[in-house]
């Protein structure tokens, strides 16, 4: 019943504030256009996001703990808070770095870089680096069984920790952390790979539909709206289902990787026809065809390039939910099979702990790790995407 | 009538690229009084709309005016609240855009979103401002201006486009109109309806207006009063018929000549000369909708040929015929006296060397993420074979006959040349080919008239040189006395009539020749007025319709 009082008053309160704020904001600077035009919307909004970092604030500064139990909501926001200062200071000090050191080229490219680009290149980077020398990097193998499982991740002894593992162990008693580094390997490798297969094929077919029209166009295009009607999460189980009867372990992974990259080319398939429909009606595509050029020379040389722009956009995102596919699978326990590591099937068999949330945020940040491992990538290539379609602008248009 | 309506003083604007301030205007100022028409002329660049929309107080996403007051009937449009300038734009102060097509919503009738206006700002309930709607329509000359209101935006004409939207702008009575070059897009024989409409209406409301465009002529039969500007500066401003009559800074003096540039046609070929290209008695459709009939014409060695006619008469249909891009279905084009095929995919290497074509938009021509010298060393290299350094030393050979330096200019992409560069681009890549014949298509239409005058010249001196032959595609009459020996007129995909450019322009014609002509601007400022009374029309509205049938 509280909560029909109280929200209510909440907004009435915001609103007052926001007004007084206009007005005080007129009187001080005697009627500037900025506070003067200013819609009531506006105030109001400028208010609640005052109200929500005061709020921060002060979810910040709560103890602890309270009557010696952990308070798990003010431990996390503050996790989330130091992750997020430290992101920004890393990123800061990265594009400082990037000013100074390298060519020319990369040093102009950084002086009119974003924050958040920075960021997405450096965690690009990271992955990219644990990814390829995972073997070193990893103190332990990824299959490597020890006698103490369950480890709490922190390496706090008094909280169940143990500072040869610093994030702990599973149940079985392999170390996160190395499963964790070769996961990048597995998982993103295996991604990346399978994005490239689908842009291979999806492109090159997309680019000829709209070069070559007429049932070619026709034939692809059709071919494409039956793939795509069937819910493709669901298809894909069904193929590795299927494929899982002829072959299994890394064949299975291989068959995964050509299943996912044929059910995501239909998306890259439209796009690119799209993107090159609109390119092919240009008169400078009409005059190479008055040449007499070939169809190689016309896709190749005189489309690809107008497409780049929106091409990469998509490869972006459609890493990203590539990634998230192959990780949504392993969690179902058809995608990359065990002993290889991998981050959804991570998050499967320590998805238990998240039960301890609410008492022991150390326990149940064991399946968060993998899982955040995840979300930071996608964030991450998102930056680094939206940064690079701003540069070439070619979505602008 | 002698009160200042709109006063902008040391006006200065200023547009953000790449994190700086750009200047736009550079301090111009302006006076309108009530009931006078300002003509604001310009190239492309010059600032003319920028300076048009900041007497409305307003400026587009990444300008901002910097400096100078703008003071409209005495309330100044750079302080005023945002409440304040709702209540002027659209009921005191009115805009009319250049492309009627893209500023209506497609999605409602024409006469709901005339009287949104009105409705919004209170002066007038929905049916008053209807039948007031109606009643512009009528006077504006629409046909059928009854019904035509409630029709859907693309179910009428370019021209009746227009001129609804003239009549939207006028549904509040506002005090100041800005036409932002209203008919530019449009045909000669469709623009003089709507010029005649406007200057009608502006007069009977006495609505005070700002008239933008870069054509003079246009300008001449609109404006009390005309302001020349250039590059964000004034140049000099006068009454219309003293600026006519004694412009005096040299950039006006430029301006005016431009239309002097004329070439003498060449003699008629010999009479058994075997013609460069021959179009006999082509038929051609878009599937099943037939758009050329019959048609046929000769061009000869070093001569050019203008096929001239409104849009949708059929000359860019010719170009793709000759090209081979839409096979015609009877007829047959002949190069050198072989038949060609009619399909290009069939065509030799050689046979498609010898015919090239430029293109009107050279912003599309180009492959923007080319440099130029991959554009212009391309058919170097397919055609002759050419590689490494002989393919250079050709390139560089083309850009001096295009009059723009390799070292200076092969390794830009075409984004950073301007509109006449990339043209003259154009004009290069087709050179490489070694061709015999060239179609230009509307190739100047797109230009100012300066930079123009200044790709027509070139094209002119490379025919002298090279011996080329030119199809020369243009609805400006201004182009075909300049550069034509012959001229084909179309309509309707038929040929209307042809012959040699000093007959074409001597009466007898056939009567739509007849009126394509008289169409066409003069720097007259009582041509328009004089044009009317001869076509025995007071207000012309749908004379240009009349003299057709």
């Amino acid at each position: 019943m509280s909560a029909w009082i109280l929200v209510p008053a909440v907004f009435a309160s915001l609103l007052a504030l926001g007004w007084a704020g206009r007005l005080a904001g007129q009187k001080a600077t005697g009627n500037a256009p900025t506070y003067r035009d200013m819609p009531l919307a506006v105030a109001f909004g400028y208010a609640f996001a005052l109200a929500l970092v005061v709020a921060g604030v002060w979810l910040y500064l709560q103890p602890a703990t309270l009557d010696g139990a952990p308070r798990a909501s003010v431990i996390f926001w503050r996790w989330a808070v130091h992750f997020l200062a430290a992101s920004a200071v890393a990123a800061f000090v990265f594009r400082l770095a990037g000013r100074h050191i390298g060519t020319e080229g990369t040093k102009k490219a950084f002086r009119n870089m974003p924050l958040t680009a920075a960021f997405g290149i450096l965690v690009v980077l990271i992955y990219a680096l644990t990814a390829i020398f995972a073997g070193w990097i990893a103190p332990h193998g990824q299959s490597q069984v020890f006698a103490t499982a369950n480890v709490v991740p922190g390496g706090n002894a008094a909280l169940g920790g143990n500072p040869e593992f610093p994030l702990g162990t599973d149940q079985i008693g392999r170390d996160i952390l190395s499963r964790l580094i070769y996961g990048a390997q597995n998982t993103v490798g295996i991604a990346f790979a399978t994005t490239l297969l689908a842009f291979f094929l999806g492109g090159t077919l997309g680019f000829l539909a709209a070069t070559l029209q007429g049932w070619v166009d026709q034939v692809l295009s059709r071919l494409v709206d039956v793939l795509m009607a069937i819910p493709s999460l669901i298809f894909s189980l069904l193929l590795i289902t299927v494929a899982s009867a002829w072959v299994s372990g890394a064949g299975l992974t291989a068959a995964m990787v050509v299943i996912i990259a044929v059910i995501d080319s239909t998306r890259v398939f439209r796009l690119s026809r799209a993107v090159g429909m609109n390119i092919v009606v240009m008169d400078y595509i009409e005059a190479a065809k008055l040449r007499g050029e070939g169809l190689t020379y016309l896709i190749f040389r005189e489309i690809l390039p107008n497409a780049t722009a929106p091409l990469l956009a998509e490869f972006g995102l459609r890493f990203c939910f590539v990634f998230l596919t192959i990780s949504a699978l392993s969690f179902l326990g058809l995608g990359i099979q065990p002993p290889l590591a991998d981050w959804g099937t991570m998050v499967k068999d320590l998805s238990a702990f998240i039960n301890y949330a609410a008492f022991a945020p150390q326990i149940a940040s064991a399946p968060l790790l993998a899982a955040g491992a995840i979300a930071l990538l996608t964030v991450a290539v998102n930056f680094v995407v939206d940064w690079m379609l701003q540069r070439s602008s070619g979505l602008k248009e | 009538m002698t009160d200042l309506l709109l006063e902008m003083h040391d006006v200065q604007i200023e547009g953000r690229s790449d994190e700086t301030w750009m200047p736009i205007i550079k301090g111009v100022d302006l006076i309108l009084k009530k009931g006078e028409v300002l003509g604001l002329i310009g190239e492309s660049g010059a600032g003319k709309s920028t300076l048009g929309l900041a007497a409305m107080g307003f400026t587009r996403d990444g300008v901002r005016i910097s400096g100078g007051t703008v003071t409209f009937d005495g309330i100044d449009l750079r302080t005023a609240s945002a409440e304040t300038k709702r209540q002027l734009l659209g009921k005191r102060i009115a805009y009319v855009a250049q492309s009627a097509a893209a500023s209506f919503n497609p999605a409602h009738k024409l006469i709901d979103q005339h009287t949104e206006a009105p409705v919004q700002h209170g002066t007038a309930s929905k049916a008053e401002s209807m039948a007031d709607g109606i009643e512009l329509y009528r006077r504006l000359r629409l046909p059928d201006p009854d019904e035509i209101g409630f029709r859907y935006p693309h179910q009428v004409s370019g021209g009746q486009l227009q001129r609804a939207m003239t009549a939207m702008a006028m549904a509040t009575r506002p005090d100041l109109i800005i036409f932002d070059e209203p008919t530019t897009a449009l045909d000669v024989t469709t623009q003089i309806e709507v010029l005649a409409a406007i200057r009608d209406i502006v007069e009977q409301f006495g609505t005070a207006a700002i008239y933008i465009t870069h054509d003079l002529a246009v300008v001449a039969q609109m404006a009390d009063r005309i302001k020349v500007l250039l590059k964000g500066e004034e140049v000099e401003e006068a009454e219309t018929r003293e600026m006519l009559s004694a412009p005096k800074e040299d950039y006006t003096k430029s301006l005016w000549a431009v239309r002097a540039f004329q070439r003498p046609a060449k003699p008629a070929p010999a009479t058994d000369a075997i013609p460069v290209v021959s179009v006999q008695t082509v038929t051609a459709a878009y599937g099943k909708i037939p758009v050329l009939h019959d048609v046929s014409f000769d061009i000869h060695a070093g001569r050019t040929v203008a096929v001239v006619g409104e849009s949708g008469s059929g000359k860019s249909t010719t170009a793709r015929v000759i090209t081979g891009l839409l096979p015609q279905s009877a007829g047959v084009v002949e190069l050198d006296g072989e038949p060609l095929p009619a399909d290009y995919r069939k065509r030799s290497k050689d046979q498609l060397r010898q015919i090239q074509m430029i293109y009107q938009m050279a912003d599309t021509a180009l492959n923007p993420r080319q440099t130029i010298a991959e554009i212009v060393g391309r058919p170097v290299e397919f055609y002759t074979g050419l590689k490494g350094h002989a393919k250079r030393n050709r390139v560089a050979e083309l850009m001096e006959q295009i009059e723009l330096p390799a070292s200076e200019y092969a390794d830009r992409l075409p984004s950073e040349l301007s509109g006449g560069q990339k043209q003259r681009i154009g004009i290069a890549r087709a050179l490489a080919a070694e061709p015999k014949f060239i179609i230009c298509d509307e190739v100047t239409s797109a230009l100012d008239q300066l930079v123009a005058e200044g790709i027509l010249r070139l094209l002119a001196r490379l025919q002298d040189d090279l011996n080329l032959s030119y199809m020369f595609i243009t609805h400006d009459l201004a182009t075909v006395r300049s550069i034509a020996d012959e001229v084909v007129v179309m309509k309707d995909g038929r040929v209307v009539e042809q012959g040699r450019k000093a007959e074409m322009f001597r009466p007898p014609h056939h009567p739509y020749t007849d009126l394509l002509l008289s169409s066409v601007p003069e720097m007259d400022p009582d041509w328009l007025t004089n044009l009317l009374a001869e076509r025995g029309v007071h207000n012309i509205g749908d004379a240009a319709a009349a003299s057709i049938k």
